[in-house]
């Protein structure tokens, strides 16, 4: 970029522009969010009472509180935290070891394992509602956070797995090679020079699949029942009661669930920035 | 150190047939290049040599011992990619020195070894950066510090200068070469640009298709093509070549090119009556002058002044030549003119096989 080459103006100028579309977007981006903090902090009195306004007159953190000690989310919360992390876990490693596999090696049936994989995801989940109730069944697996993992792993690996091959693809091969020549073996240098590169397509890939868990509906309605097992998604439809629906507490709770992801993307976003392999190669 | 012995090998990738029964013996210290077109297996053969290709069949020894199956780390070999393939992640100095500590040397062998490498390089100031904060020539330096700090049996090179400007290239040939020198150790240089490959080798191995045309000193392969293909590879401006007939005349031959020409040949060759030849005639050995009994009429094409010397281009007929001259000749593009050329100088070759045909033993 040439700014050395702009007058003082046109760079005010420059900046101004892209500062405001910048502010465009995030407004666009977190306005809903903004008003889910909103709604959650208005006391149940005032909501329908003062009409659309930015802000409520009075404020209250009552419905967080009640969410926190007279319902079950907290519950729900951790069932959530456990199976969005342990299906972004798993998910990864197989799409990570799969994705490797993609992008290094020929061999037979490669092409049709990809075509399948291309497959899975052509199809409306709800179509599938039904077979997969009937194969979880007998295997005891409906009810229970570990038939969320199974299933939520199985629609995840094949979109997580090309997301993988694409970042190992981005990384030359020359340079496993010449871990190899320097003495690594192959997993060696996998471990060794890939594996570290490969860092923000890892961190990308379990931010996709655990935001994708963490917010599914339609598998944890239908697979689970019992109150143990429920995920805060479908805990959310609780405060949907036959005559009302309890806005209030709904908004505390959605704006609870939002913390973790939050502390998740916090955590690598670092890694999702980075462009590590660069100067590995010519340039 | 180490001698390579490459005997029949052959590399296919499915059907296909990439190299075809490569045999070649590489001596304890040489500086091979392997020269040729794109496409021609080049890096293929390095690679089998590295252990990163497997040998379709034939075998590859290091100091006679069958190498074929052993994979890359064991076999003492440091190659220098094309595009450097430097670690991103890791500092010039650990760049250089990963090869040691994956062998667990002792710290302070690293050290001083490291220390070394980066004073013959010049790399002092640069051992804390990455990659990335270096330019083109750094780069390849460091591939360079990486290979040369293990002291290994042999060192493979893969086109290393390509990516340099011209300036830096010719810089690096040189200092490639004292390296050598220096070190001594058995070299296998890939290259496809021919000045490289004169300057650099003790011998020229010149690939084409997937089978080596001729192995020879530079000047052997310069003085004496074995075909068609490494005549017209080796040298720039590449040699001329002018189609004809091989005619008996007194005790002799001469050529009747398929212009209408005839060109009076060295007596020396075996040749036959009535067969068709090329016959191919540098541009160094070519001369424009007075019309005479053995010159031939030419009209020029185009003058290219290039301040040591000039190329100027003809045509005899329809046939195109090239003549270098270190003179500046005083004459103007479509003007007519004769050409003579050094009878000794010429090379003829088998129009039919393209091989050269030599005088009879
Ligand atoms: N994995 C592969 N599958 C099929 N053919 C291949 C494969 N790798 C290389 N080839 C073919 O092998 C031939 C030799 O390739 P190689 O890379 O050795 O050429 P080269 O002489 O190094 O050329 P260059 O000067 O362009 O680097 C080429 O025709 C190439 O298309
Ligand atoms: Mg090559």
């Amino acid at each position: 970029m040439a700014y050395y080459a702009k007058s003082k103006g046109q760079r005010v100028a420059d900046w101004s522009v892209h500062y405001s579309l910048l502010a465009c977007y995030l407004f666009f981006a977190l306005f809903p969010l903004f008003w889910l903090f909103k709604v959650a902090v208005t006391p149940t009195k005032l909501l329908y009472s003062e009409g659309i306004r930015m802000w409520p007159s009075e404020m209250t953190w009552a419905n967080f509180s009640q969410v926190m000690t007279d319902t079950d989310f907290p519950q729900f919360f951790i069932n959530s935290a456990i199976v969005s992390g342990s299906t972004a876990v798993i998910s990864t490693l197989i799409a990570a070891a799969a994705g490797y596999s993609f992008s290094r090696f020929h061999y037979r049936g490669k092409a049709v394992i990809i075509v399948l994989m291309l497959i899975t995801q052509m199809f409306p989940l709800v179509m599938l509602i039904a077979p997969i109730f009937r194969i979880l069944t007998p295997l005891g697996l409906t009810d229970s956070l570990l038939g969320l993992v199974v299933v939520y792993t199985a629609f995840n690996v094949p979109f997580a797995t090309f997301l993988m091959q694409s970042f190992f693809d981005g990384i030359p091969k020359d340079l496993e090679e010449a871990a190899m020549i320097d003495g690594n073996t192959r997993f060696g240098a996998l471990v060794k020079i890939i594996f570290p590169l490969t860092l923000p397509g890892i961190a990308a890939t379990l931010g996709f699949v655990f935001t994708a868990a963490w917010s599914e509906l339609l598998f944890a309605l239908m697979l689970v029942s019992s109150p143990d097992a429920v995920t805060f998604p479908v805990g959310l439809l609780t405060f949907v009661s036959k005559f009302s629906v309890d806005f209030g507490q709904m908004m505390a709770a959605g704006f609870l669930a939002l913390i973790p992801a939050a502390i998740f993307f916090f955590l690598i976003q670092r890694y999702l920035v980075q462009g590590l392999t660069a100067g590995a190669v010519k340039g | 150190m180490a001698s390579i012995q490459i005997t029949e090998a052959t590399k296919s990738y499915g059907n296909t047939a990439v190299l075809h029964g490569i045999d070649l013996n590489i001596q304890d210290g040489e500086f091979i290049v392997l020269v040729g077109p794109s496409g021609c297996g080049k890096s293929t053969l390095l690679r089998m040599i590295a252990g990163l290709e497997e040998v379709t069949s034939g075998s590859i020894s290091i100091n006679e011992r069958i190498i074929n199956d052993l994979p890359p780390r064991d076999r003492d070999i440091a190659m220098v990619f094309q595009s450097y393939a430097l670690y991103p992640h890791m500092s010039v100095e650990e760049n250089i020195s990963y090869a040691m500590t994956l062998r667990k040397s002792p710290k302070e062998k690293i050290a001083s070894a490291v220390n070394g490498v980066s004073n013959i390089l010049g790399l002092n100031g640069l051992l804390e950066r990455r990659p990335k904060a270096l330019s083109g020539g750094q780069r390849q330096r460091v591939a360079m510090g990486r290979a040369i700090v293990r002291d290994p049996q042999a060192f493979l090179f893969d086109e290393p200068l390509s990516n340099l400007d011209a300036r830096l290239r010719e810089q690096m040939r040189s200092e490639i070469r004292k390296l050598h020198r220096k070190l001594n150790a058995t070299s296998i240089y890939v290259t496809h640009d021919q000045i490289e490959a004169m300057t650099m080798a003790d011998r020229i191995v010149a690939m084409h298709d997937g089978y080596i045309q001729q192995v020879g000193t530079p000047l052997e392969i310069y003085d004496k093509p074995a075909n068609v293909f490494v005549a017209s590879f080796i040298g720039s401006p590449a040699m001329n070549f002018i189609r004809g007939t091989a005619s008996a005349s007194g005790e002799g031959y001469h050529l009747q090119t398929d212009q209408g020409h005839q060109i009076i040949l060295p007596k020396s060759l075996d040749l036959k009556d009535r067969m068709d030849v090329i016959l191919g005639v540098r541009p160094e050995h070519l001369m424009i002058v007075e019309e005479g009994p053995a010159s031939l009429p030419a009209t020029v094409d185009l003058i290219e002044p290039m301040g040591l010397s000039t190329l100027v281009h003809v045509r005899v007929g329809q046939d195109s030549l090239k003549i270098f001259t270190l003179d500046r000749p005083d004459i103007a593009e479509g003007t007519q003119v004769h050409v003579s050329y050094i009878k000794e100088k010429l090379h003829m070759f088998d129009a039919r096989t393209e091989m050269r045909l030599e005088s009879p033993v």
